[in-house]
């Protein structure tokens, strides 16, 4: 019984695969489709990390960007420095067989770890001393990290400096559909648990998480580790795809985005923020070719939304299956209806 | 009292300024295990301030807390909580937006013996310790009389439930010193009652040690074996609630005569 909840949802994810990927054998979709779901998939890990420390824990954090450059550039660096002897000797060691290519496959997958790896050091080095900092004294704290992180690397010629780190692309699109529903999975997982309810306590009381034995610092710390993490991912997967990392890519107006993509989701519903990733993802591309009208819709859009839904499209409840009612200990069904 | 063992608290000199103001002023205080013990003074007079100094929120300008033999000052207060002080707010604090069952279960969650990343990948350690605290935190909601309410928001509570569940989280994390901070305050007679019975019974059940701050003199004088007597910062008397009724600083200070 308690898996066939995760059955049922292993199995649309799969479907929606398999769909797309009929649709793009076919040559019914096309490439830009895919280039979008590719930066479908990125920002949905990009929002979950964010939404791990802004929406559970409580912590404005406006740096997720610098967190998304140092795993596009830590992923870019070991693809570029290790990729050519590694595909040469394991072109002499199998030939040009499938073993080659599946070897291959898991060492871009490792770049993609280093990445994440990177990105979460890093957050984990800027989370001990900023996190005393509360509310808008965080905030600018993690705008500056960004905007550091940024400047650093545009001025390091031994890193492409201003012409960005070219890098092969090596992960498509399904790669990065597979990788965003892990991120989903194990995001998802942590805020149902213990562990996430104990950041969430912090969020909603400090001093109560506190005085009930939460030790709050550990757990900012952790969410903000985890959510840098992630967005380390969500770079090595840009790094794998895009061709070029250039540090401008991720500036503070994309830090500002992701937020944008959290709130307008709900802060708080894992739900909430891949579909407010997709929607802004979609309305960006769909709206390139009017550069002008662009910016005007999209603020428009979002005045609106915080008219009508203050919360956010999802609040901070999650999408259900609706056959699955209210258990025990489970949340109430939620469809967002707190206006 | 037998001065022979280690005292369960022990309060020493205790002073608390904040930037010139003597919120606490030299307070020393005792208190055996099982002892229940009120607090009182008029509004201003430091009890709360004894309270945060006690579960470390505060750190102490001067003096000492002792602990069940362990030095209590400068912990965070998390580290308090988990050698077994609870306490409940005057203002409740509760984690308004989540259900009642989560606020009982955030205050178990020193108890569990998982790691987050059990908990993302869903290993067995995962269920079990999920497992256990829900069950731990329906039978608190029980002894509450909470358990139908387990899936409400705690916000949309009413206020003597809220109350009530600001002591069931309290209990949730299985202490030994229970703080009560005003649980009677906005209570109605029956609900004090009522209350009244609910704390001697924690006390018989769980063995606990209560000390706790009230305005409401029939609820302090009806369950209290010792009442401490706080102005100004500083310690006025301590007795029984016989001694301390008739105590004529108290009843000038705090209590005041009945017009004749």
């Amino acid at each position: 019984m308690r898996w066939t909840k995760y059955l049922i949802w292993l199995t649309a994810a799969a479907a929606v695969y398999g769909i797309v990927y009929l649709l793009a054998h076919v040559g019914i979709v096309s490439r830009f489709f895919l280039l979008t779901m590719v930066q479908i998939c990125i920002y949905i890990i990009m929002a979950l990390g964010l939404n791990l420390i802004t929406g559970f824990t409580g912590q404005l954090s406006i740096g997720h960007a610098g967190f998304m450059s140092i795993g596009a550039y830590a992923t870019g660096i070991f693809v570029v420095t290790f990729g050519k002897p590694v595909s040469a000797a394991l072109t002499e060691l199998w030939g040009d067989r499938g073993v080659t290519d599946v070897a291959y496959y898991i060492f871009i997958l490792t770049s993609l770890a280093v990445g994440a790896l990177a990105a979460a050091l890093f957050g984990l080095l800027l989370g001990l001393p900023t996190l005393r900092l509360r509310g808008d004294y965080l905030a600018i704290a993690t705008i500056g990290f960004g905007e550091i992180v940024r400047i650093v690397l545009l001025n390091t010629k031994a890193l492409g400096g201003a012409s960005g780190l070219p890098v092969k692309q090596s992960v498509d699109w399904a790669t990065a559909y597979w990788l965003m529903l892990l991120s989903v999975v194990l995001v998802y997982n942590f805020v149902n648990s213990s562990h996430g309810r104990a950041c969430i306590s912090i969020r909603e009381n400090e001093i109560a998480a506190e005085t009930m034995g939460i030790n709050t610092t550990k757990y900012k710390v952790m969410a903000f580790a985890l959510g840098a993490c992630f967005a380390g991912l969500a770079g090595g997967i840009y790094a794998n795809h895009m061709y070029l990392v250039h540090p401008n890519s991720f500036g503070f107006l994309k830090s500002f985005e992701i937020l944008v993509m959290v709130v307008l989701g709900g802060l708080g519903s894992v739900t909430g923020c891949i579909l407010g990733a997709a929607v802004m993802t979609i309305m960006n591309n769909v709206l390139a070719p009017f550069p002008e009208l662009r910016m005007i819709i999209i603020s428009v859009l979002l005045v609106v939304m915080m008219i009508f839904r203050p919360n956010g499209l999802m609040g901070a409840t999650e999408l259900r299956l609706p056959f699955r009612r209210a258990s025990a200990t489970g949340a109430e069904e939620g469809s967002g209806h707190d206006l | 009292m037998t001065s022979e063992r280690k005292p369960f608290l022990s309060i020493e000199n205790l002073s608390q300024s904040f930037s010139g103001l003597k919120a606490v002023a030299n307070f020393s205080m005792q208190m055996e295990e099982g002892e229940l013990v009120g607090l009182i003074g008029p509004n201003g007079a430091g009890k709360t301030t004894v309270f945060n100094l006690l579960t470390g929120i505060y750190v102490p300008t001067e003096g000492s807390i002792l602990f069940r033999g362990e030095k209590l000052n400068g912990l965070p207060a998390y580290k308090t909580a988990q050698r077994g002080i609870a306490r409940t707010f005057q203002n409740i604090r509760l984690f308004a937006d989540l259900s009642v069952a989560d606020n009982v279960k955030i205050a178990y969650h020193q108890h569990v013996t998982h790691t987050a990343l059990s908990s993302m990948l869903r290993l067995p350690g995962h269920f079990k310790n999920e497992e256990i605290m829900r069950d731990k935190a329906l039978e608190l909601l029980k002894v509450f009389q909470l358990e139908d309410k387990a899936e409400e928001q705690a916000k949309n509570l009413p206020y003597g439930q809220q109350r009530r569940l600001e002591i069931a989280r309290a209990m949730a994390t299985e202490p030994r010193l229970l703080l009560l901070d005003e649980p009677a305050a906005g209570m109605n007679p029956q609900e004090t009652q009522e209350l009244m019975a609910l704390i001697r019974w924690l006390r018989e059940t769980y063995k606990l040690t209560i000390l706790l701050i009230e305005h409401d003199m029939a609820l302090v004088m009806g369950v209290c074996e010792r009442i401490y007597v706080l102005e100004y910062g500083m310690l006025l008397t301590v007795g029984t609630p016989e001694e301390v009724r008739g105590d004529r600083r108290v009843i000038d200070a705090y209590l005041g005569e009945e017009v004749t």
